[in-house]
């Protein structure tokens, strides 16, 4: 079956800082070209440092997992044990799937060697001899366009039994899923890399412990392990000098969806001011409309009003003190003629389609919720309703053996909290609002 | 079972690139369905054979992954999105307009076999919504008469 490549359009803004995107369009999935590019210094560099000061390189810094729970990764690194009687592995987490999530995408697209690049540099920081590049089944031509790099790379002797000639070995393999969210969690990453459903492993132990074929088990999202060669050939001070301060370092991939006039994949500095993210860099809300809502980070977050929106900022710290999360970078802006009720039905929608069944919080809460949201939104509501929903979101959150089931939850509950009105608006036999076909059947069953 | 040398290839590296031999499963029931359309009884029982494992386990798998499928789809699988920032942006209205111009509702096929349709969750292309992706081809920022073209495109190579 032949892929049809149409390349993924660009954008830019003058505010953006490329260091992950610094390649893009830039003819890099050639290898010469990549070379020529700065390409695989990072990695020769590293062939002559000691593990202990790339870690310690990549702890400085401050870089955070990209694929949206933002986890310091020098510190996921170090948990690796030095002795291992199993061999120990990198998987890089390429199944992007969270709404509104599209930039490793372009990653692979426009610049898959510093992938390759960033995982051997991970290799050589933990001991490991081989890393799996995982990515999702629909990415068919990403994965034709990896494979032709992987390839390249052996070719030119930068991986295989004495990379750069330096005496170590490292392999790559690149690996396909075949469609399931739920594969993105680490642990169901790995079973489904194993060849079996993707359910998530208890935990502990940790992926660094036991993680892949029982061996320890580095597993990185794509965009964390594509900034690493640059970390490593201009240092931690430099990466984590772009951001506000330690903890929120560097820059990454924003994705801007939904109903903004400019959307697109923008490379952003940590805490880059959302308003100005939202009118300047996506030039505002079409259709002489405003902005009601705002996705920050993949369906999973919490949403935020307006208000909120236009004065937060876009760094881990903003929304930790409010208990809630910065997520993967897939920011989708929903305008003042989208349904709420709607909105929450759709998301539970998704992820009622993609609990994987193991726990009971997860694949009944979900079921119930999308159930009673369908129900609401065709005019079938009832007042207590409302706090029912909130109940068994709140009951679902922190109960089930992965986040999926808070993936579930957070959102639902902003969204009942923040617009309850909207609700209300559905009660008493009044039809929706903002729909005149308020009862479009969804036929993802 | 029968397959063409190309896939018989790719099978016989998947199979011994893993630390373990099961971890070939996944991509060889992938490849197997683009190329016969379907993971037929057939595909099922030598895939099994080949990788050790029961029927049943090899079904238990395919059962969890939304691309396999155990029953023909259309030569063309058109597959709209139609989650959040797509669906923001129109694609319930897209496909809707699929439905009708294909006379097709979701998971069903044409009679000639040309074209099946799905309503899809994010395929990650969210920044160019609405997105379709037909087979593993992705169609950007479609609108209802792009969509027309598109499908007028596939309709033509489609010799029966």
């Amino acid at each position: 079956m032949k892929t049809l490549y149409t390349p993924t359009p660009l954008v830019s803004h003058p505010d953006e800082v490329r260091v992950i995107s610094k390649r893009f369009g830039q003819g890099a999935q050639d290898i010469d070209r990549y070379i020529q590019l700065d390409g695989y210094r990072a990695a020769r560099k590293a062939l002559d440092m000691h593990p202990d000061d790339i870690i310690n390189e990549v702890k400085a810094s401050g870089l955070r997992g990209r694929g949206g729970a933002g986890f310091a990764t020098g510190m996921k690194w170090s948990f690796i044990p030095k002795q291992s009687e199993s061999p120990k592995y990198i998987l890089i987490n390429g199944d992007e799937s969270e709404p509104a999530t599209c930039k490793d995408r372009l990653i692979c697209e426009y610049d898959p060697h510093s992938v390759i690049e960033g995982v051997i540099i991970a290799g050589l920081a933990v001991g490991a001899k081989t890393g799996f590049i995982y990515l999702r089944g629909e990415y068919r031509y990403l994965l034709e366009i990896m494979e032709k790099a992987v390839a390249d790379a052996y070719a030119k002797g930068f991986l295989g039994k004495n990379i750069f000639s330096g005496g170590r070995e490292f392999n790559i393999l690149t690996h396909t899923g075949a469609g399931a969210y739920e594969v993105g969690e680490e642990s169901a990453l790995m079973e489904s890399l194993e060849g079996k459903r993707g359910l998530p492993r208890l935990k502990p132990p940790f992926p660094a412990i036991k993680g892949l074929y029982g061996g320890p088990t580095v597993i990185n999202n794509v965009e964390t392990i594509a900034t690493v060669p640059p970390i490593i050939l201009n240092g931690g001070k430099w990466y984590v000098a772009f951001g506000p301060n330690e903890k929120n370092g560097g820059t990454r991939l924003t994705c801007l969806t939904g109903n903004f006039n400019k959307p697109g994949v923008y490379e952003l500095p940590l805490g880059y001011p959302i308003k100005k993210m939202i009118y300047d860099v996506g030039g505002g809300i079409p259709n002489g409309r405003n902005l009601k809502a705002l996705v920050p980070g993949g369906s999973s977050t919490f949403l935020l009003t307006r208000e909120e929106a236009e004065s937060a900022t876009m760094d881990y710290d903003w929304f930790a003190k409010r208990g809630e999360f910065m997520g993967s970078g897939g920011v989708v802006a929903i305008d003042d003629q989208t349904c709420m009720v709607k909105m929450a039905l759709r998301i539970m929608k998704f992820y009622q389609h993609e609990s994987c069944g193991w726990c009971i919080p997860c694949r009944e809460g979900t079921d119930w919720l999308k159930k009673t949201l369908a129900r609401f939104h065709e005019g079938g509501g009832v007042h207590k309703d409302i706090d029912q929903m909130l109940y068994l979101s709140n009951n679902m959150a922190g109960r089930t053996f992965c986040a999926l089931g808070d993936a579930a939850a957070f959102p639902t509950i902003s969204i009942i909290k923040k617009w309850r009105q909207e609700f209300e608006d559905h009660l008493d036999g009044k039809s929706c609002p903002f729909e005149k076909r308020a009862s479009r059947e969804m036929a993802l069953a | 079972m029968q397959y063409s040398p190309e896939l018989e290839q790719r099978f016989q590296k998947l199979v011994t690139q893993y630390p373990w031999k099961r971890s070939a499963l996944i991509p060889m029931l992938l490849y197997a369905q683009d190329e016969v359309g379907y993971l037929s009884d057939e595909v099922v029982a030598d895939i099994a054979t080949r990788i050790d494992l029961t029927e049943l386990e090899v079904r238990n798998v395919i059962s969890y992954y939304s691309l396999l499928r155990t029953k023909p789809a259309g030569k063309y699988v058109v597959q709209v999105c139609t989650n959040i920032s797509c669906m923001v942006r129109g694609a319930e209205e897209l496909f809707d307009h699929c439905k009708q111009r294909l006379g097709l509702d979701h998971k069903q096929v044409t009679r000639d076999g040309t074209f099946s349709l799905e309503e899809v969750e994010c395929i990650g292309a969210c920044s160019w919504a609405p997105a379709v992706q037909v087979n593993y081809d992705f169609h950007l920022d479609v609108t209802p008469q792009k969509m027309d073209k598109i499908l007028e495109g596939y309709g033509k190579n489609s010799p029966q």
